[in-house]
């Protein structure tokens, strides 16, 4: 349980890390948190020969709200953080809320929500969030400068559409859309486990209180954080009542059809794709409500 | 540019330390087998245990997810450092004393140190609360009930509720 020997730098800016990493490439890895890398490096599944570490860069730990109202998180700010940012809670709740079910505080602490983001494990609530959110992604290395969609961005199990030089250095969350609600559910075998399933909702209503738009991601339910558009434009233009939900819940287990694991069946899962998607649009949807007639 | 030997300076427990470490060096072995400060502990070396819970700029973290070079020019604080140096306990110790929180004591310092935080940014946390903020400690003897009775004590002589 010690990882293999590998060679260190915490450059003092992101054009050397850059600079290094596009001389190492595939032989270098990014070192942010630390949560997610450092276990499998303790267990020898990974043995990079060379570490750069984000954590002495300056000026990288920036949560800023953008003059359209979204916000932009820079790579080191942390899931701790994101917990108590006040910005964020105002301006995305659902971020907020989703944050508290990633670890415990202590792995918190350390771990950063790009780092989570660039791990893209399938059970991680934030994935599903950003997909929720339609976030997007600013990738850097020494030859590019990009922006990626998060509906590009997790093309498989732990596999991103980052380039082997690229880092993600920022992540932006567009402003909700006016009279918006959002809701995070999951459920755990304990407090801090990754999720069994995981739902994040946004919605909004029309000025007749009718479903303008609703996104909901699911997290655990296959090799990336999915959508499911099919619900989505069943409930758009709808009137959110008991019936609708019922459906949408109905509806959300047909169209997301999750694996199954060592802890729970495929179909157990399905049972809480629905359960979940019907207490969170639920909720969203009375939230979107209080929003409009304030 | 790129080292296999790193010089640190961290000050742990108030005292300073100058070590030229290998980058690799967890920070938790740093902590036990070279300052020889054993009270933190070591289970299970990928986060899940808590055993090695210390604190990093007063923020409780793993200290197996952290490679010693990391905590250069940080302040670090163990178990070591909760008592008084005339041996006088730290109020959650005499806590966990008077309300029998542990038996073997593997997962005491983890805990300890979780909750000197925890307390400090929530002095009137309620048992709900309680429980929350132990979810990232494994304890395998006491089934958590001391635990939390002796947290809930702590929370009252240190925060004053009820
Ligand atoms: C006990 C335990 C429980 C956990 N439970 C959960 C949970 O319930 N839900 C959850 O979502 N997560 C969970 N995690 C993982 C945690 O959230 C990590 O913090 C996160 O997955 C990785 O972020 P990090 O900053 O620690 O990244 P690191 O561990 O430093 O890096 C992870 C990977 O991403 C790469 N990387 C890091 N930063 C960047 C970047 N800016 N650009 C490009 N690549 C980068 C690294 O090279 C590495 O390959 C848990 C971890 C532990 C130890
Ligand atoms: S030894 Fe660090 S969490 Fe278990
Ligand atoms: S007292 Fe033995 S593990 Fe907690």
């Amino acid at each position: 349980m010690k990882p293999a020997p590998f060679r260190y730098a915490a450059p003092r800016s992101i054009e050397e890390l850059l600079a290094l990493k596009a001389e190492h490439g595939d032989d270098a890895k990014f070192l942010a948190g630390g949560q997610s890398l450092i276990p499998t490096m303790n267990f020898r599944l990974a043995q990079p020969a060379v570490l750069l570490d984000l954590n002495t860069l300056p000026d990288q730990n920036f949560i800023v709200e953008t003059s359209s109202g979204g916000v932009r998180i820079g790579a080191l700010v942390r899931h701790s953080d994101i917990e108590t940012s006040e910005t964020i809670a105002r301006s995305h709740p659902l971020a907020h809320e989703a944050i508290r079910f990633v670890a415990h505080p202590q792995i918190r602490n350390r771990g950063t929500l790009c780092g989570n983001l660039a791990h893209a494990d399938p059970a991680s609530e934030m994935p599903a969030v950003m997909l929720a959110l339609g976030g997007r992604f600013h990738a850097r290395s020494a030859a590019s400068d990009r922006w990626i969609d998060a509906s590009d961005f997790f093309l498989s199990i732990f596999t991103t559409a980052l380039e082997e030089n690229e880092m993600l250095c920022e992540v932006e969350m567009p402003p909700l859309p006016p009279g918006s609600g959002t809701c995070f559910l999951e459920v755990s075998r304990r407090p801090g486990d990754f999720a069994m399933m995981g739902v994040a909702t946004v919605v909004s209503l029309d000025e007749a209180g009718r479903c303008a738009e609703a996104r909901i991601a699911y997290c655990s339910a296959g090799e990336t954080p999915l959508l499911a558009p099919g619900v989505a434009a069943s409930l758009a233009g709808e009137e959110p009542d008991e019936t609708a939900l019922l459906n949408a819940a109905r509806q959300a287990a047909e169209e997301i059809d999750p694996p199954g694991n060592v802890h729970l069946t495929s179909a157990y899962q399905k049972h809480l794709v629905a359960v979940l998607t019907g207490r969170a649009l639920r909720t969203a949807f009375a939230r979107a409500n209080t929003s409009a007639s304030q | 540019m790129l080292e296999e030997l790193v010089t640190v300076s961290t000050v742990v427990n108030g005292k300073h330390y100058r070590r030229v470490v290998e980058p690799r060096l967890l920070l938790s072995d740093f902590i036990r087998h070279d300052l020889g400060l054993t009270g933190t502990h070591v289970g299970c070396e990928h986060g899940v245990c808590g055993a090695c819970t210390i604190l990093v700029d007063e923020k409780p973290v793993r200290a197996c997810l952290m490679f010693t070079p990391q905590a250069d020019g940080h302040a670090i604080e163990t178990v070591e450092g909760l008592a008084e140096e005339n041996g006088e306990l730290h109020p959650l110790q005499e806590a966990f004393r008077d309300k029998h929180g542990l038996q073997c004591g593997f997962c005491t310092p983890g805990i300890l140190m979780t909750m000197k935080a925890f307390i400090a940014q929530h002095p009137k946390a309620t048992e709900g609360e309680i429980r929350e903020a132990l979810s990232g400690n494994l304890c395998r003897c006491t089934g958590y009930q001391n635990i939390v009775e002796a947290v809930r004590l702590a929370v009252s002589r240190i925060g004053g509720s009820s």
